[in-house]
């Protein structure tokens, strides 16, 4: 019989066991609330400071952005339109290029041109943003000039271009894998009514992937929004309000950049600005992400 | 049916055949873009690094010279940074991973987690430096440091890892599971001797596209505060006087490639400016290498299993 006691008890310690390990994986899991949280906190906290020194209605109305200076004025507009601009700039060339190539590679491209193409894509997404940040300054900038005279060294126009291409990447295999997923079926419903290989892509393929799609601009867009090294070091460090691209600019995340980079003690206004900055940079790309998800839900279609 | 019917018929296949060709050549075009641009990246920092590259510039300290600074302290940094970064993301990015897939029961908590994880890649990276300053420096009190440094950097690649982890276990079949408990394995013997062995490279590929996205990240480290100008290693275990302990280099103050990078790129001197490309070329190979790796394992990976 103790043989059997013997089995009893050593599936009891299997079983305390197995719980064990399991609420481990669990707390491992549960960090990702707790970053999330962290986050949320930190920003908040931090801004909360901040809104002691400065009215809201200030912070969203004024026109300028000078929180370091004697006369300061905190205006996130500012930086807002700086922000703006470079996406748009960025967004510009990323969601064309991005789509096209998707479509040539999921209707046109034979097997090896996908199968060289896509490494190359994945390692244009992949190098460090700050070597796109000093080929924006040293390479792309210069040439922009001898286009355009006038053109000042630091602009936004050199780094959105610049961000625009990082970012294809994104935008295209997001967008290429949904339309692979679309089911040839269809695609050879198309060919059978006499439609070309473009006519299929852009009215049958296309459309069929457009949650797909969609959730790709999404993530370009929020790249976009949230990129910081290539606008600190090409778009210069001067907080203007402009929509102009050929100007320079700062935004909200290369103004958090460059300004972290003196040592700030940590009650100074300058401290309290930076969280200022990265909690409405938080709550922008934070909408996006809850837009992005409500349009997956919204256009998926299930084959 | 008349001539001039036909005629328009087969004008209007010309002309759509036509609409084809030239969306072909337009899809080169595009991709032709992407492939310049890599290409002029390179050449530009080829032409202009190349001669700065040599063992003195990887061994040097930085200089207010352009042409003695090397990048010895931020290569040093730079790995150190990624021992941490690995220490924390890898362990905790694959139990969450195999948490998810294996145990989670289908409730409100794990939806929130699942949601939480991708909402969390979808964060820019500067916001987790914010997240390093506020809670690790001034909260939690651990210094502008090279764990600070890895810390923040292993919870901004958590989900990549998570979600490579997830993936991979995705991949395996049912009967896998269902075999190891037919034998009475229990949970945890059926995910430590069989899940996660057969999903590991999977996962390594996971782990190396995050570390490469780790080590060429610059705005969170330039938050959480890397100092620009460091003449000095931070002392190895053992050594030095009064003797380090084993752990003593990771609360050292850091600097790390991307780092001495962007300083050197924004000086004015065109001379600092050679040293941005050369570093720049380190940088790249380094990313290269690892993406290189990543995509050759995948490549491997699909090629040999097949369920």
């Amino acid at each position: 019989m103790s043989v059997v006691s013997d089995r009893l008890r050593k599936s009891r310690m299997r079983n305390i066991r197995e719980t064990g390990i399991e609420a481990i994986l669990f707390l491992a899991a549960f960090i990702s609330v707790v970053t999330t949280l962290g986050i949320v906190y930190i920003l908040v906290s931090e801004s909360m400071d901040f809104f002691r020194h400065v009215s809201i209605v200030d912070f969203l109305t004024d026109t300028q952005w000078t929180p370091l200076f004697d006369d300061a004025h905190y205006g996130i507009m500012v930086l807002i339109s700086g922000t703006l601009t470079s996406s748009a700039v960025a967004l510009f060339v990323a969601l064309p290029l991005g789509t096209v190539i998707a479509i040539y590679l999921s209707e046109f491209a034979s097997f090896a041109v996908r199968e060289a193409a896509k490494p190359i894509l994945e390692l244009l997404g992949g190098i460090p943003t700050i070597v796109f940040g000093y080929f924006a300054l040293i390479t792309v900038t210069p040439f922009l000039q001898s286009l355009f005279p006038e053109l000042p060294g630091f602009n936004v126009l050199s780094a959105g271009l610049v961000m625009g291409v990082m970012i294809v990447p994104y935008v295209s295999s997001l967008a290429e894998d949904s339309m692979r997923a679309v089911p040839m079926s269809l695609r050879e419903g198309s060919y059978a009514m006499g439609a070309t290989r473009l006519q299929t892509a852009l009215r049958v393929v296309f459309p069929a992937a457009i949650s797909g799609v969609g959730s790709g601009y999404v993530l370009a867009i929020s790249r976009a929004i949230g990129e910081t090294m290539i606008v600190a070091v090409a778009a210069g460090g001067q907080p203007n309000l402009t929509f102009n691209p050929a100007e320079s600019a700062m935004t909200l995340a290369s103004y958090i950049a460059g300004v972290s980079q003196g040592d700030l003690p940590q009650d100074s206004v300058g401290y309290q600005t930076i969280f200022a900055a990265g909690l409405t940079l938080m709550v922008i790309t934070l909408g996006l992400n809850v837009m992005g998800h409500l349009l997956r839900k919204k256009y998926r279609e299930v084959y | 049916m008349k001539d001039a019917d036909l005629q328009a018929i087969r004008n209007l296949i010309a002309s759509h055949k036509r609409n084809d060709a030239v969306f072909a050549l337009l899809g080169i075009l595009c991709l032709m873009i992407g492939v310049l641009t890599l290409l002029a990246l390179f050449g530009e920092m080829w032409v202009n690094g190349a001669e700065r590259l040599n063992l003195d510039f990887l061994s040097s300290f930085p200089s207010r010279r352009a042409g003695q600074a090397g990048i010895l302290a931020a290569w040093v940094g730079s790995v150190l940074v990624m021992l941490v970064t690995a220490a924390f993301a890898i362990p905790l990015g694959v139990a969450a991973g195999v948490y998810l897939e294996e145990y989670a029961p289908k409730n409100w908590m794990t939806d929130i987690i699942e949601i939480n994880v991708s909402n969390l890649a979808g964060i820019p990276s500067i916001v987790y430096g914010l997240l390093g300053l506020g809670m690790f420096v001034y909260t939690l009190g651990l210094g502008r440091s090279i764990f600070t440094a890895g810390l923040t950097l292993a919870l901004l690649i958590l989900p990549v890892v998570i979600v490579a982890t997830r993936e991979s276990i995705r991949s395996i079949p049912q009967m896998v599971r269902e075999a190891a408990y037919a034998c009475g394995a229990s949970t945890w013997q059926t995910v430590r001797d069989h899940i996660i062995p057969y999903s590991a490279p999977g996962i390594l590929t996971g782990v190396i596209i995050g570390m490469a996205r780790a080590i060429g990240e610059t705005a969170p480290l330039l938050v959480v505060g890397a100092v620009t100008f460091i003449a000095y290693l931070p002392s190895a275990p053992f050594t030095g006087e009064p003797t380090a302990g084993l752990f003593d280099w990771a609360s050292a103050a850091f600097t790390v490639l991307p780092i001495q990078m962007f300083n050197w790129t924004s000086r004015p001197e065109v001379a600092f400016q050679a040293n941005a490309a050369a570093a720049g070329l380190v940088l790249v190979c380094m990313t290269l290498l690892m993406n290189a790796t990543a995509i050759w394992l995948r490549y491997r990976l699909r090629k040999n299993i097949k369920w």
